[in-house]
Order: structure tokens, then C-alpha cells, then sequence
């Protein structure tokens, strides 16, 4: 039997305001535990929850960049359970009204052509602290500094068919949300999160399947591996006449394998009911048009710019927008190298290449704008060539040297005046005076030698079509 | 006149006129408090040395002229649900008996600003849930009138402490009814102020979409000193709102002239004892001398009022009293072995049986399945609620009616029947609904010699008008003055 994958997701986003969501306390990740709190984010008893404008604005933000509806009478609700990293033991969300509705994102499709995924809802909440196990002294102990951050929950309708969907979406989304600056996007921090709802069916039946949760998905790879795994084991469970449970379902990356972690029948009751604590927020049209208004340039937007005006072909636009670091690299580089195609290939080219073979991620690097130009402008000029370009980038990469003094350092820089090449020339002659009468006799083939042993004794630093061209003249005659 | 008996308005004055220092004043209290409190137990704690310092401060800075408040220099008691920077904060309850605030609520902020003088914490019904501060886990405070009787509550040790004279002003919290039924049991005069118009910042929680802080005091006046330092809006509660309406001196001139005044029928009904149903016909008669419209109109929503109040504010309840989990502050169970055992042993070892009573009621009634069969009625029956208050005051300026169907209950009689104790608020918990504003306030005494109370409930942010209406009727009248006998 032939059998369709169906999923949704539910991406958790932190976001990137300075202070949290109801009071004046740092988001900064990192700290010494319990440094970054305060009596409201840690529930204190009498204390209230303050809104943080800026979240209002970058949840409308984010909506407007996926065509979402903006609800314009906005609750907070309580849903509440108990955890030790949840002070107050509820958690201020937004269930029965949130603030943006009915979106998509426009992604690749797996025929080639593309596909909108809907958006069924964003709402606004806030994080919870976190458990720390201290082994040594086989205790739990709770840090609240990342409590009452922001965070966004962002819900898909169940329109993907295929993890290549899922991971495009992701994509997109990520960089529209770093591109709004509503968050910094870093899965390695917690900052972005994605929870896949999985279920299958025979293709051509129209009601979904029973569907499973997956939690704790790290990373892209995780996320297509968990999907590969989990619609694996479902269809496995239903070809041998079983049926799939409705439960949640925990990713574990280093073993490859997902296991329960509660089912449906264990699903708390969240008693979720109105915040009493926060006023309505009532969002008007100004403030829409303020925040339309103020929207940085989006993904879809800066290609079709890059296209139009700076001439690049629409490949390499892809790539440079698929990561906001690679965005604010090529946009200044470009300016200050007056070449756009050039400051392109380089970070498209070597700039990937090393980030890929050190292991860092695009938001880590600490690649100057300034640096990477001076680079390419020291190629551009013949002052250097490109593979020394490449050289003194990986120097520049891995230890910030300053460019143009690495080259004067070290003696990279082409020879330019030609009569310096004369003499080098006639001591390599003089040196292979076997290949040479060889070549002289006719054998052609012998030139190619004696242009490595001239290239080597130059050091690669002057121009080898200079080096062919004075070589015959010397030879030739 | 001694200084206990002098109220809060005639203290500042005389401490402005340097004829009765801080200090003195701040003694005089607290020497009654030792002398008395022992058998009344108004106060959870007493902060003697605290209080006695600060009033040194508090001289110097009303000499300096930093102090300007009519209240500067007056000693004022604190419910013990609102929080004090140092000082212990525990609802009455054995769960937080160990609690220790890191900040101020706003309220005592302002009045620490305005040079008043904290003698302690008062007693209360556990976490406000109760009518007769019998439910505190400290023990019972006793009626000054009859200790054999209770104070009412929650905010008993706020009403009782003015009724005993161990603070001339105290600042309670009124969720259903719970400074104005302890301030018509003691004889004192309490106000509820409309929701919003006082700060809740630093007020622990029972049920927040009802909760306010609210002064009490001798008379009218005293308590529209006390409101006028603590009331507006606060950066730190997003439901706080500004009060452009509220004027000190209009508060206290003593209006009723004018005033059409609305007698909801159905507050007249079957419950209503006698007694106080004739007390406050008399009072109704006295505000018609007084140059007043009175008037009887129908209300046949009050019967929905009690209902709609325990599931609204059990709700809330349930939500408010859980991060009370035994993991970041007050008491933890000493048998957990793992952590469920440890949220269900210190929330079973640590909260009383009307708490528990509460959170189950309102675990129950926000559970799925249930919501819309209760706390969604519940919210339709509170709109209906606000509906008709809103009628009402397109006819009358103010409404008046009883605070409670019955004088103080013997101890005792209230925790064994806890139906006929919530139907017992049927007239408190609707203005609570209605987020309006009650003035209650002695109106007589029974047979027993017990006080009766009534109270002007007044549009949304027109304190001073009851207050003013309130002020009124005092002038004519000295129930208001009567003081219970001292042993």
C-alpha cells in the first residue's frame, strides 16, 4: 500500500526584545542561574504581570510577514500546571483569542513547484525556567533567569506532505524571523524550537490518521531524521494490523530513536481561562500601519532587489538570504567592493566552505564586512591572486588577522614590475638546461615544465600569463 | 481625648500641631495592642521596634516639612495579604507563615511616602477566604463588641483593630464583601474602592478579577484620608486607572442634599433580619431628612450573585494559590520523598479546609467539560450583573442597602454550615461583580447591642460621592462614634 505522510508543526520562538514579556528583567541567554530575575518573573507572591509592548509589535511584525489576519481585541489566558520551573504554576498564553491568525508561508514543493503551508494561528507567551540536575550532589535545582522570556508559538495547519516540505519551512521561517528581528533564531539556544504533529494514511483517504507528537528536535537534521523515523515506525505499526497511539513523543538525536513520553490518556487538563491580571490589549489600525511601516526588507523582497538591481542570477540569491549573517555580509561587503558578483562568489564560494569545515554557524561568524572586501579587492587590483586571496581569507577566518598587513608580512603580494621577473627567469633557465634544449629541440611539451619550475621559484606571486609570455620571448628567439 | 480614641484625621492634625508626637502617638498604640491584643488578636504581627524607629524618622521629617499629608505621623495597621518589605506576609496561612516579602506592595509604599506609621500585620480569614477570620491558621480574632462573636472577615483583625482602638486607620482587602462585613460587625466605617482605582501591586491574590484594597477607620473622613494616599494609577498594575474624579475635599463635605438614592427591593427580601432590615430603613429615612430622593426599585439579579461570585472567584483561586508548591518560598512538607509527593503534602499539610475547599471548587469548575456549564455562566451572570448596576445608576446617583443579613454570629456557628456563610455575602459580592464602589458604614445596633451597617454603593470611580454621602449621614448621626466597652 502506498501511504501519505501528514504532518503539522508548532515552532516556539524566543524573541529578541531586551527585556522580558512582563517585567524589566534581562533576556540575555547565558548568566549565573537566578541573576537575571526579579519578584514578578519568579512569582512572587502579590506581584503582577506588566506588558512588554515590543512583544505586541514584533508578534503583529512576524504576523504581517506570513499573511496572517491580526486579531484586533487581544486576551492573555492561564493555562496552568505544575513544574518547579514554572513559579507561578500557570503559564500567561494566549488561547481563546490570539493575536494573528489564518497565514502561509510559500514553500518548495516536492514536485518542483511550490506549495502554501498555512498558519493557523501565532500567539504570544511566556518561557519557563529551567531544571538543572546536579549530579554531584543528586539534586534538582531551577534556574528562573529564562523565565517569562517572550516567546511566540507559531502553529501550522497540517499541510506537509514531505520532511523536504518541513525543512523548507523552517527555513523560510527562520529568516523571516530573523530578517523582522523579532528573534535570533539559534536552535542551539533554545531560541527557535519545532514540535512535529506526524501522522499516515493510505493515499487517497480523506481523514487523517491518529497522529503523534515529537518533542526535543535540535536541529534541521534531527527533524528530518525524527520524520524518516517516526512515519517509519507508524506505517511499520499499521501494516502489521496495530494501531497508532495519540501520544507524545520525545526525539533522541544520538540514538536515532523517538520514545513516549505521555499519552493522550495522561494529558494534563490545563484549565485554561482568562488572565484577570492583564487588561485587553485593543491593537488599532495606526499601530498596524506603524509597524507596516517599519518592517525591514524580508527574504522574498531582498532577492527580487538583488535580481533587479545588483544583477545577481536568482541561485545565487537563494543562498545569500537563507541566512540573515549572510545577508549583512554581502550587503556591506558588496558595497564596499563596489562588486556585487564578486562579494557573491566569495561568500557563496569560500566563505561557506569555511564556516562548513570549522563547524560555524552562519550567526557566529565574526567575518568582517571590511576584511572579507579588503580581500577581494587586493584579488580584484592583482595585487594578490586568488589563491592567495583564498589563503589570507582562511588566515583572516580562523585568526582576524588584518588582510593587507598579512600580506606585506608576508611577502604575498604579486610582482607587478615586470623587469623583476627577467633575472628569476634566466637563473631557472639556467638551471634546467635539460628541459630547456629539449623545448628548443622541438619537444613543445617541455615548456609546461619549466613554467612550474618559474611559477615555484616565484613564489606564485606574479602573473603566469606574464611569466608564459616572457618565458617564449627568452626561449623563442 | 486620648490618643487612642482621636481617630486618624484629629491625630495628624494635632501631630502637624506638634501638641502629640510620632513616637507618642506610635506608644500609645502599641502599648494598647500589648495591653489588649492578647484576648482580641487583632494583629499576626506587631513590628514595636520598626514602628517606633520609623516615627522618629517620621518627626524629623515632619519637622523638616517632607511630610505634608493630614496623615503624616498616623499610625495605620496593614492585612497581612499585603506585602511589607522585611516584614512577614502570611495570609493567615500556615503555607506562608514563614514568608518574608523582598518588596513593598505599592500601597505601602505610598503610605510610607506619605510619613504614615506601620504598627503590624493584621489578621485575616486564610488567603481572604472566609467571613469571620475564623479560618486564619494564627487562630480567630474576636469581636471587640462581644468576644464570644466573631469580627466578620476576611479583613477581621482591620476592623476589629479600629473597633478596639489599636489602630486608628488600617488597610484591608475587600474581594466579596471582606472590609465592609468586618466594618459593619465592628462599627467601624470601610470603603471598597472601584476596581482599578487602587493599586493591587503587592496584594497576594485570592481572586484577582475582584480584588481591592481598601481603607478603614472611625469614620468616613478617615477612611477618605487614607484612600486619597493610596489611591490611582500604578505603573506596576496594568488594571490600576487614573481617578481624575476623586477630590479630598469633596469626600468630606458631607452631601446628600440632592442625592437621588436607589433601595434595591430585593436586598429587603427574605434572609434580612429584622433587626438590620429596621436599622437601615431608619438610616434610608434619615438620608430622606438629610434632603435626599430615596426610592425602591427592583434587583431580581441579586439571586444570581452568589453563585456567579464563588465560581468566578474560586476559579481564580485555584489558579492564584498554586504557585504555592513547597519549591521557592514558605512551607515545604518534611515527608516528600519525590516531587508530586512533595506538591501534594505541602498543599494538603500546609492550606486550611475552606482554601482547599475553594481550589477544588474552582479546579472543578475550570476543568474541561465543565467550563461552559460554570465558569462561562458564571462570567454571562457577571455581565448581567454589571448590566444592571449600570441601569440602576441611570435612575439614582447611589444605592443603599444592607452589608450583611445578620449582626456578628456567635464563633463557631458559620464554619460548620459554609452554604449559609457564602449566602451570607449576598450583598457584598455583587459590587465586586460589579467592580463598583461601596461605602459601609454603622447604621444602628441590634438588641444585643451589636452594630448594624449599610453601605452607599456608588457609580465606578465616584468615591467621593459616597464617601461624601457617607460623611453626611455621620454628621447627623453617632453610631459612627459609639466605641465597645473595655473590660
Amino acid at each position: 500500500m502506498e501511504w501519505e505522510i501528514v504532518m503539522g508543526l508548532e515552532v516556539h520562538t524566543e524573541l529578541a526584545t531586551k527585556t522580558k514579556i512582563f517585567c524589566g528583567c534581562s533576556t540575555a541567554f547565558g548568566g549565573e542561574p537566578n541573576t537575571h530575575v526579579c519578584e514578578i518573573c519568579s512569582g512572587m507572591p502579590g506581584t503582577l504581570p506588566l506588558l512588554n509592548r515590543r512583544v505586541v509589535e514584533y508578534a503583529v511584525r512576524t504576523g504581517l510577514a506570513t499573511n496572517c489576519n491580526i486579531t484586533r481585541k487581544n486576551k492573555f489566558d492561564r493555562k496552568n500546571y505544575f513544574y518547579p520551573d514554572l513559579p507561578k504554576a500557570y503559564q500567561i498564553s494566549q488561547l481563546y483569542l490570539p493575536i494573528c491568525r489564518n497565514g502561509f508561508i510559500e514553500v518548495k514543493a516536492a514536485d518542483g513547484g511550490t506549495k502554501k503551508i498555512g498558519i493557523h494561528e501565532i500567539h504570544m507567551e511566556e518561557d519557563a525556567g529551567k531544571l538543572v540536575h546536579d549530579e554531584f550532589s543528586d539534586c534538582t535545582l531551577v534556574d528562573y533567569n529564562r523565565c517569562g522570556v517572550p516567546l511566540l508559538e507559531i502553529v501550522s495547519e497540517p499541510d506537509f506532505r514531505e520532511a523536504s516540505e518541513v525543512v523548507d519551512y523552517l527555513e523560510k521561517l527562520r529568516a523571516i524571523l530573523q530578517f523582522t528581528g523579532v528573534s535570533d533564531c539559534k536552535m542551539q539556544e533554545g531560541s527557535l524550537r519545532a514540535d512535529v504533529n506526524l501522522s499516515v494514511r493510505p493515499k487517497g483517504q480523506a481523514e487523517f490518521g491518529t497522529r503523534t507528537e515529537m518533542k526535543n528536535l535540535n536541529s534541521f537534521r534531527a527533524i528530518a531524521r525524527a520524520i524518516e523515523y517516526e512515519s517509519r515506525r507508524q506505517i511499520d505499526i499499521l501494516e502489521d494490523g496495530g494501531k497508532v497511539v495519540q501520544e507524545t513523543r520525545r526525539w533522541d538525536d544520538t540514538r536515532g530513536v523517538s520514545y513516549a513520553m505521555r499519552s493522550k490518556e495522561d494529558a494534563q487538563d490545563y484549565k485554561y481561562f482568562p488572565e484577570p491580571d492583564l487588561p485587553p490589549i485593543e491593537i488599532s489600525d495606526a499601530f498596524i500601519e506603524k509597524v507596516k511601516a517599519e518592517m525591514p526588507e524580508l527574504p522574498e523582497a531582498k532577492k527580487r532587489r538583488y535580481i533587479e538591481e545588483l544583477g545577481l542570477p536568482e541561485y545565487d540569491t537563494s543562498i545569500l538570504t537563507s541566512d540573515l549573517a549572510f545577508v549583512r555580509l554581502f550587503e556591506a561587503t558588496e558595497k564596499l567592493c563596489q562588486s556585487p558578483k564578486d562579494a557573491a562568489n566569495w561568500i557563496m564560494g569560500e566563505v561557506m566552505k569555511l564556516l562548513n569545515d570549522s563547524g560555524t554557524l552562519p550567526e557566529d561568524m565574526t567575518l568582517s564586512p571590511e576584511k572579507l572586501a579588503a580581500v577581494i579587492n587586493m584579488v580584484k587590483a592583482g595585487k594578490i591572486n586568488r589563491g592567495t586571496g583564498k589563503t589570507v581569507l582562511e588566515k583572516v577566518f580562523s585568526q582576524d588577522v588584518d588582510p593587507e598587513t598579512y600580506v606585506k608580512e608576508n611577502n604575498l603580494a604579486q610582482i607587478t614590475d615586470l623587469s623583476a621577473l627577467r633575472p628569476v627567469l634566466e637563473e631557472v633557465i639556467a638551471a634546467n638546461e635539460k628541459s630547456v634544449s629539449e623545448y628548443k629541440g622541438g619537444k613543445t611539451q617541455a615548456m609546461g615544465y619549466i613554467m612550474g619550475q618559474a611559477m615555484r621559484a616565484l613564489k606564485g606571486k606574479a602573473p603566469a600569463q606574464e611569466v608564459q609570455k616572457l618565458l617564449h620571448e627568452m626561449l623563442d628567439s | 481625648m486620648e490618643i487612642i480614641e482621636m481617630g486618624a484625621l484629629a491625630l495628624g492634625s494635632a501631630i502637624r500641631r506638634r501638641e502629640i508626637g510620632v513616637r507618642e502617638a506610635a506608644e500609645s498604640y502599641l502599648d494598647a495592642i500589648e495591653a489588649r491584643d492578647g484576648d482580641l488578636h487583632c494583629y499576626n504581627t506587631v513590628c514595636r521596634d520598626e514602628a517606633l524607629e520609623r516615627a522618629d524618622e517620621v518627626q524629623k521629617g515632619i519637622d523638616a516639612g517632607v511630610y505634608t499629608s493630614p496623615l503624616a505621623g498616623v499610625p495605620v495597621g496593614i492585612k497581612d495579604n499585603i506585602c511589607t518589605k522585611g516584614v512577614k506576609t502570611t495570609c493567615s496561612s500556615k503555607i506562608l507563615s514563614n514568608f518574608v516579602p523582598t518588596y513593598d506592595a505599592t500601597v505601602v509604599q505610598k503610605l510610607h511616602d506619605a510619613g504614615l506609621v506601620t504598627l503590624g500585620k493584621l489578621n485575616m480569614d486564610e488567603f481572604a477566604m472566609g467571613s469571620t477570620t475564623e479560618t486564619s491558621f494564627t487562630g480567630a480574632t474576636h469581636n471587640p463588641w462581644d468576644v464570644s462573636r466573631v469580627p466578620g472577615g476576611s479583613s477581621g483583625g482591620a476592623a476589629a483593630a479600629v473597633a478596639a482602638r489599636l489602630a486608628p486607620v488600617t488597610l484591608g482587602s475587600d474581594t466579596g464583601g471582606s472590609i465592609r462585613q468586618p466594618a459593619s460587625f465592628c462599627g467601624v466605617s470601610g470603603l471598597k474602592p472601584t476596581y482599578g482605582a487602587v493599586s493591587r501591586y503587592g496584594l497576594v491574590a485570592y481572586a484577582s478579577s475582584l480584588d481591592q484594597i481598601g481603607p478603614l477607620g472611625h469614620d468616613a473622613a478617615d477612611c477618605a484620608a487614607l484612600f486619597a494616599e493610596i489611591e490611582g494609577k500604578d505603573k506596576m498594575d496594568g488594571t490600576s486607572m487614573e481617578n481624575p474624579k476623586f477630590d479630598f475635599e469633596a469626600a468630606t463635605a458631607g452631601t446628600l442634599r440632592g442625592k437621588t438614592i436607589g433601595l434595591p427591593a430585593d436586598y429587603f427580601g427574605e434572609g434580612l433580619s429584622s433587626e438590620v432590615r429596621a436599622a437601615v430603613e431608619a438610616a434610608a429615612k434619615t438620608c430622606e431628612e438629610l434632603g435626599a430622593k430615596v426610592e425602591t426599585f427592583p434587583m431580581p439579579i441579586v439571586k444570581y450573585a452568589v453563585p456567579a461570585y464563588y465560581i468566578i472567584a474560586c476559579a481564580e483561586a485555584c489558579s492564584n494559590l498554586s504557585r504555592y508548591d513547597g519549591i521557592k518560598y514558605g512551607y515545604r512538607s518534611e515527608h516528600a520523598e519525590n516531587l508530586m509527593e512533595t506538591y501534594v503534602k505541602t498543599r494538603s499539610e500546609g492550606f486550611g479546609m475552606e482554601v482547599k475547599r475553594r481550589i477544588m471548587l474552582g479546579n472543578f469548575v475550570l476543568s474541561s467539560g465543565y467550563y461552559d456549564a460554570y465558569y462561562n455562566k458564571a462570567l454571562k451572570a457577571k455581565k448581567l450583573i454589571q448590566q444592571s448596576f449600570f441601569e440602576a445608576f441611570e435612575k439614582y446617583d447611589m444605592l443603599l442597602g444592607p452589608v450583611a443579613p445578620t449582626t456578628a454570629p456567635k464563633m463557631g456557628e458559620s464554619l460548620s454550615d459554609p452554604l449559609k456563610m457564602y449566602l451570607g455575602d449576598i450583598y457584598t459580592v455583587m459590587i465586586n461583580i460589579a467592580g463598583v464602589p461601596s461605602m459601609a458604614l454603622p447604621c444602628g445596633f441590634d438588641k444585643a447591642g451589636l452594630p448594624v451597617g449599610m453601605q452607599f454603593i456608588g457609580k465606578p470611580f465616584c468615591e467621593a460621592e459616597i464617601l461624601s454621602a457617607a460623611a453626611a449621614f455621620q454628621q447627623a448621626t453617632d453610631f459612627h462614634k459609639q466605641s465597645p466597652q473595655q473590660d
